[in-house]
């Protein structure tokens, strides 16, 4: 099968007034077929919200391919730009920074619709109000403008206006972390039904790895612009190999499991800066295994069956330091 | 063992120009040396109002109109502004959520330090230095002599969130109370910090009241935890009791909304797959139900939920849920 979306090691690097360079996304490739959700983790800086504004060409890359379908978004610009946007939709992180304060949630929703000139112009006001029950609000709050609406109703508009071009591919940028718990939940679900519903695609990005388990069919995990290990989601939590992908499920909190409490292995410091990352391996810095190889030579990608790949010349050899990996190892 | 900080019935209210307005309703909580208490809820359930009024730092328009809150013997709510000022940040420090704007921008991080020292110690410049160098060691800051005369903007998150830990501690406090301190931190320096604040506390017999909506750090950090749900405490017990038998539906709710990160051979069980949810939203204030404020939201709800206040059922010795549907032989099922 073909993937819906193909990324060739996409650059993107930003340069600074003072000469130097922010290594924002250093050489990044996967794909992603349609119907399934790309999760990327890491924390910040780690250059996840660049993937993702890179793959909405809102950044451009430096280089590196990006396909959505067969069509090379990084040859186009202008108008064949905008209108390859409503195959491709993003939600951000804050619904309340990124709905415009002074349009009613109807004209909101709608606003795609007009801009990309979709559909009949009579049939949108119905699109609209059909988009509205979707993701659970009543049609009449049209009227209300968005400081009317909570965290998650907002949310749920963000979705709506994503959704309401009909895309294939929607990239969710931390959609969830600025929400309560029981209302995260809410959204969860809501993404995951409109997914099974519509068969869309998703790229999510998160720093949390309970949540992007939950959704997402495949994991990525990225370190200073680079993934370090990727695999389907399954492979990924029953047999992740990278150092840092353990340290993130060390200190990932779980109410559930209360026998983690005070996990054993953390590591120190914090992600030096993209700007002058380290040459070889970029996590050597903090990672309790580097030997002088680390400092020295730079790890590429190594595949373990299943589409597992990892960057780290010890993977394999070195024994998981959490419990329930080190079970079935 | 005699809890250091004891909170009986408060009542917090807002004043909105027409009538008071109830945003804390007869909470209750006991914080023990050593000890960690964790108080949990959503956004606008008041857990930060509880520890404002508690520091005696509620905003304007926001007071106290009933109960007590008793720090070592001493009734807080009696105390006049210049006692409560000799307690601030000597018996009683809080760290807040985001260190960047609770520190000051323009003073250096041993300024910050040793005000506290200072206006609290009788303590020379020199000796208060010293103590703040100490405290930069304590909470592990890399080349602490350099980070004394650094500005908060020179610092990583992490860093800052350190400096606000050593000027909490600086007094040596019996009481502190950390409102949400790591939220603003990614997840492997938020391991560092609880990591930190447990081997501090270790040392100190600090008591710490941890306000989060997160319930992993409850279960990383606390001793024991109050539920908070619409002004309310609706539920109360050990760590172990809440998250392992949770008696009220809210925190049941809560701990299935909460996804659940599966390691192992556990990350391939199909059964762990769904997702809880807990429907509608925290009441905003002045709307709280009359009876059950839970009620709109619980599946459970009847009509005397509706109708009537629940009673406070101890389901078990030192844990008890406010709710009608909580009985003490379904909690031990």
């Amino acid at each position: 099968m073909k993937p819906l979306l193909d990324v060739k090691d996409l650059k993107v690097h930003f340069p600074l007034a003072s000469g130097q360079t922010v290594y924002a996304v250093d050489g990044v490739t996967f794909q992603v077929n349609e119907g399934d959700s790309f999760g990327i983790v890491g924390e910040s800086g780690s250059g996840k919200s660049t993937t993702a504004q890179a793959l909405m060409r809102l950044v451009d890359p430096i280089e590196g391919v990006i396909h959505l379908d067969t069509q090379d978004l990084t040859a186009l610009s202008g108008d064949p730009l905008r209108t390859m946007r409503h195959k491709m939709q993003m939600v951000f992180q804050d619904p309340y920074s990124s709905l415009n304060p002074r349009l009613r949630a109807g004209q909101a929703v709608r606003e795609p619709l007009d801009l990309m000139g979709l559909g009949p112009v009579r049939g949108r006001d119905t699109r609209v109000d059909e988009m509205f029950t979707q993701v659970g609000l009543h049609p009449d709050a049209k009227r209300l403008f968005p400081h009317q609406f909570s965290g998650g109703q907002r949310q749920r508009l963000c979705i709506a206006r994503a959704m309401v071009t009909e895309p294939r591919l929607i990239v969710c940028d931390e959609p969830v972390s600025a929400l309560d718990v029981a209302i995260q939940a809410q959204i969860l679900n809501l993404l995951k039904r409109l997914q099974k519903d519509k068969r869309l695609t998703y790229v999510f990005i998160s720093h949390d790895l309970a949540v992007v388990q939950h959704i997402c069919t495949h994991v990525a995990v990225m370190y200073l612009g680079e993934f370090v290990e990727q695999a389907p989601t399954g492979q990924l939590f029953a047999a992740a190999k990278h150092p840092y992908t353990w340290s993130l499920m060390a200190a990932a909190l779980s109410p559930h499991d209360r026998s983690r409490a005070g996990a054993r292995f953390t590591v120190t410091g914090e992600p030096p800066s993209p700007i002058d990352p380290p040459k070889a391996c970029r996590f050597a810095g903090r990672c309790p295994f580097a030997t002088d190889r680390c400092r020295t030579e730079k790890p590429t990608l190594r595949d373990f069956g299943l589409g597992h790949r990892v960057a780290c010349h010890y993977a394999g050899e070195l024994t998981p330091p959490l419990p329930e990996l080190a079970a079935t190892a | 063992m005699q809890p250091i900080l004891e909170i009986k019935n408060l009542q917090v209210g807002v004043d909105t120009g027409k009538s008071v307005q109830s945003v804390l309703d007869g909470v209750s909580l006991q914080l023990f040396p050593g000890k960690t208490l964790g108080v949990v809820g959503e956004s606008g359930c008041g857990k930060s109002m509880t520890a404002l009024a508690t520091m005696g730092l509620l905003p304007d328009r926001f007071s106290v109109t009933g109960g007590s809150i008793i720090l070592a013997g001493e009734d807080l709510l009696a105390a006049k502004p210049s006692r409560l000022r000799q307690l601030r940040g000597n018996a009683l420090s809080m760290i807040f959520q985001e260190p960047m704007t609770a520190l000051n921008p323009v003073l250096t991080v041993e300024r910050q330090i040793t005000e506290v020292i200072e206006l609290h110690q009788k303590k020379s410049s020199a000796e208060a230095r010293e103590i703040a160098l100490e405290m930069l060691r304590a909470v592990q800051i890399p080349g602490p002599e350099e980070r004394l005369i650094a500005y908060p903007h020179e610092l990583s998150g992490g860093m800052r969130q350190r400096v606000m830990i050593a000027i909490a501690l600086a007094c040596r406090p019996k009481v502190i109370i950390a409102d949400e301190p790591t939220t603003a931190l990614d997840v492997t320096v938020q391991a560092q910090i609880f990591r930190l604040l447990r081997d501090l506390q270790m040392q100190t017999e600090t008591a710490i009241m941890l306000i989060t909506h997160d319930l992993g750090a409850v279960a990383e950090m606390a001793d024991d935890v109050a539920v908070l749900y619409a002004g309310k405490c609706v539920e109360s017990g050990t760590v172990e009791a809440i998250l392992g038998a949770p008696a009220h539906p809210y925190t049941r709710g809560l701990m299935s909304c909460t996804p659940r990160l599966r390691l192992g051979a556990a990350a391939n069980d199909p059964q762990a797959e769904g997702l809880g949810e807990i429907p509608g939203m925290v009441p905003p204030l002045g709307r709280f139900p009359k009876a059950c404020r839970f009620a709109p939201r619980c599946a459970l709800a009847d009509a005397r939920c509706h109708a009537e206040q629940p009673p406070l059922v101890d389901t078990a010795p030192g844990h008890s849920a406010l709710c009608w549907k909580t009985s003490p032989e379904k909690a031990v099922a």
